[in-house]
């Protein structure tokens, strides 16, 4: 029922997010009517035998979908003889929180340190990122300047620099400025996307109106002070949308870390389990339990945030695919 | 002179607070271009940090890539720096190591990606063809992967295909297969599947948002006139997505090309399939963080942009022709 509600709202975000960033009233006028038609009629609903053909063909993606994630969630749970010895799908003894204490004591504690690195880079990282993109996304929005076309173009431009290019540069650069190594390569850096700002340029179109703004004036605010008390209470949503994407971003990140990270203190959590997964069977304990529970705890995090914020990165994710 | 000033700070008292605001400026400059500068400064931390971490990275890949590095004697005193024009770039045109990892990951990407959209639409049709409802109740399980972070979701298959810990060999051993996720002839299929699996749920979330805009009349019109549900799917609800459809698979073609985290991490458990030269962008990290060539690692990410860009043309192109 609750989940039902949480995807009309999803809906609803979306559908106003899609208004705004396309003026085309024929496009607004056709979703109306499609809202319109309510939860049940469904005009697309497909009806008679066929109804079980596609309940079946969806039964079948899901478990697709979803079967991979439920052996991760057993296996977690299990033992390391039992690993090897038992059904994959089916749960043997549950030794979950031992396998959880004992991943946390391992190598003393490098999980634990790993899981922390990877919440301080993705929370900075996505704090600073939020604030200065919205800020700019805001100025190109809302004013007219000269250049103001030339910098839309260059972010715009920025999509289609494929990352392969910045690597070898971006790690010479960072040895240069003495970033590399240092926790300050995963944050600094991560505090510039391109694509948070053309978020917040589009959706600061739709939110922010300009009269608001020649109020404020009236008023006597200065163009900053409008910004922090009015601009960036409207742009709240874009925001979490700009904070929620960079951050699962910043979480899953391996490249990077791979290159600019050499301390395995440093090492985000990504990073860590692939180091234990490249030793395998190999060393004098097997890690594969490890690997596989670590795996789960970090994964937990994202699935719980993803899904408790489901409409932030739904309307971002609208909002992508028309640029 | 201080006498004036004191004399329009009088007049400025009195005066409106539009005329106040064009004070606090600069007394040479309109309020609107103070508002005009002002609004500009918003976005000036941005570009500064964008000027630093993105575009100065391109310059140096470009310089990089016009030197040579010697290091003098068998490593004592320090090396030597030399300008080699286009030498490097000689080089990695004519490597036949480089070229074979980009048509690798080339024939993959045009195999892997167009497959991802077809199975991505059917499942946006099936979602589509489901009342709102319904739809709900599987939406998120089918945005389960989009949730597990891609190296985990990498591991999670990996384990699944080994032979020891993954649940299929038993199920191949009752029918007699011999089926090795690993071996040189399966590692795309393997890899592939794994891509699939991880883009169809957020593909379809896009591809659904885009059939929400077909006009619903349309349904009841065809129906009237006798056509079956495929029939709706192929000839209405297809083509609305088709122009979409198109230009995301290309774009996903050219992220394909810069493969690197899933063959990486399928080579540490299978390191005699996937080379250390497996897909381009392995090439580039081999060359310049284990043989320590950075010149020539530079010009070798240029020649991929190069081969990227030459790629988004194209499509441009075809897309636009599509679209018209």
């Amino acid at each position: 029922m609750s989940l039902t509600r949480m995807d009309n709202e999803t809906a609803d975000t979306t559908r106003a997010v899609m208004s705004a960033e396309r003026k085309d009233p024929r496009a607004v006028r056709r979703r109306r009517r499609g809202a319109a038609m309510g939860d049940d009629s469904g005009g697309a609903a497909v009806r008679g035998a066929s109804k079980w053909f596609v309940l079946a063909g969806l039964i079948l993606f899901t478990i697709y979908s979803v079967g991979p994630a439920w052996w991760l969630i057993v296996s977690a749970t299990k033992s390391r003889e039992q690993l090897y010895t038992t059904n994959g799908l089916w749960f043997a003894d549950f030794r979950l929180i031992d396998n959880i204490v004992e991943l946390f004591k391992y190598e003393n504690g490098s999980f634990g340190l790993w899981l922390w690195n990877s919440v301080l880079y993705a929370t900075a990282g996505s704090i600073g990122q939020t604030i200065i993109a919205l800020a700019a996304g805001y100025g190109l929005a809302m004013y007219q300047y000269r250049g103001k076309g030339t910098s839309m173009a260059f972010v715009i431009g920025s999509f289609l620099i494929p990352g392969a290019l910045l690597t070898v540069p971006s790690y010479l650069l960072f040895v240069q400025l003495g970033l590399f190594d240092t926790i300050w390569s995963m944050i600094i850096p991560a505090f510039f996307g391109p694509f948070s700002v053309y978020l917040a340029k589009v959706y600061a179109e739709g939110a922010v109106p300009q009269e608001l703004l020649e109020a404020a004036r009236i008023d006597g605010a200065g163009e900053y002070r409008t910004f922090f008390s009015i601009g960036l209470r409207l742009l709240t949503t874009a925001g979490a949308t700009i904070f929620l994407l960079h951050f699962v971003a910043a979480w899953n990140s391996f490249y990077g870390p791979l290159i600019m990270l050499r301390d395995r203190n440093l090492w985000p959590v990504m990073l860590g389990l692939y180091s234990w997964m490249g030793r395998g069977a190999d060393s004098q304990v097997d890690v594969t339990t490890l690997v596989i529970t670590g795996s789960l705890v970090a994964t937990i995090p994202m699935v719980l945030l993803l899904v408790a914020m489901q409409r932030y990165w739904r309307a971002g994710v609208t909002m992508g695919s028309l640029k | 002179m201080s006498s004036v000033t004191d004399v329009r700070e009088h007049e400025l008292d009195l005066a409106s607070k539009r005329v106040r605001r064009e004070r606090s400026g600069s007394p040479r400059l309109s309020w609107r271009t103070v508002q005009r500068l002002k609004g500009a400064s918003f976005t000036w931390p941005f570009f500064a940090g964008f000027a630093l971490f993105t575009l100065v990275p391109v310059v140096m890949a470009l310089g990089q890539s016009l030197f040579t590095t010697k290091s003098s004697g068998l490593g004592f005193g320090g090396a030597q720096v030399t300008f080699s024009g286009f030498d490097n770039f000689a080089r990695g045109l004519a490597d036949g190591v480089f070229w074979e990892s980009m048509l690798r990951a080339g024939s993959y990407a045009v195999v892997v990606v167009p497959l991802t959209q077809i199975v991505s639409l059917m499942l946006a049709l099936l979602v589509d063809a489901v009342t709102r409802r319904v739809a709900g109740r599987f939406r998120l399980s089918l945005l389960v992967p989009y949730m597990i972070p891609g190296i985990v979701a990498t591991m999670i298959w990996i384990y699944l295909y080994s032979p020891t810990v993954g649940p299929f060999q038993s199920l191949f051993e009752l029918l007699h297969l011999d089926i090795n996720f690993f071996a040189g002839s399966m590692i795309w299929v393997s890899i592939g599947n794994l891509h699939i699996w991880g883009t169809i749920g957020f593909n379809m979330l896009i591809l659904n948002g885009a059939l929400q805009s077909v006009p619903r009349e349309l349904f009841d019109a065809a129906r009237v006139d006798g056509a079956s549900e495929l029939r709706i799917a192929l000839s209405i609800k297809v083509p609305f997505v088709r122009t979409s459809l198109v230009l995301t698979g290309l774009l996903a073609i050219i992220g394909t090309l810069q493969i690197f985290a899933e063959p990486v991490l399928f080579r540490s458990v299978s390191p005699e399939t996937i080379t250390k030269d497996f897909t381009p962008a392995m090439v580039i990290y081999n060359q310049a963080f284990q043989v320590g060539n950075l010149n020539y690692a530079a010009a070798l990410s240029i020649i991929l942009a190069g081969v990227v860009g030459i790629a988004s043309a194209v499509i441009y192109r075809f897309t636009n022709k599509v679209g018209s």
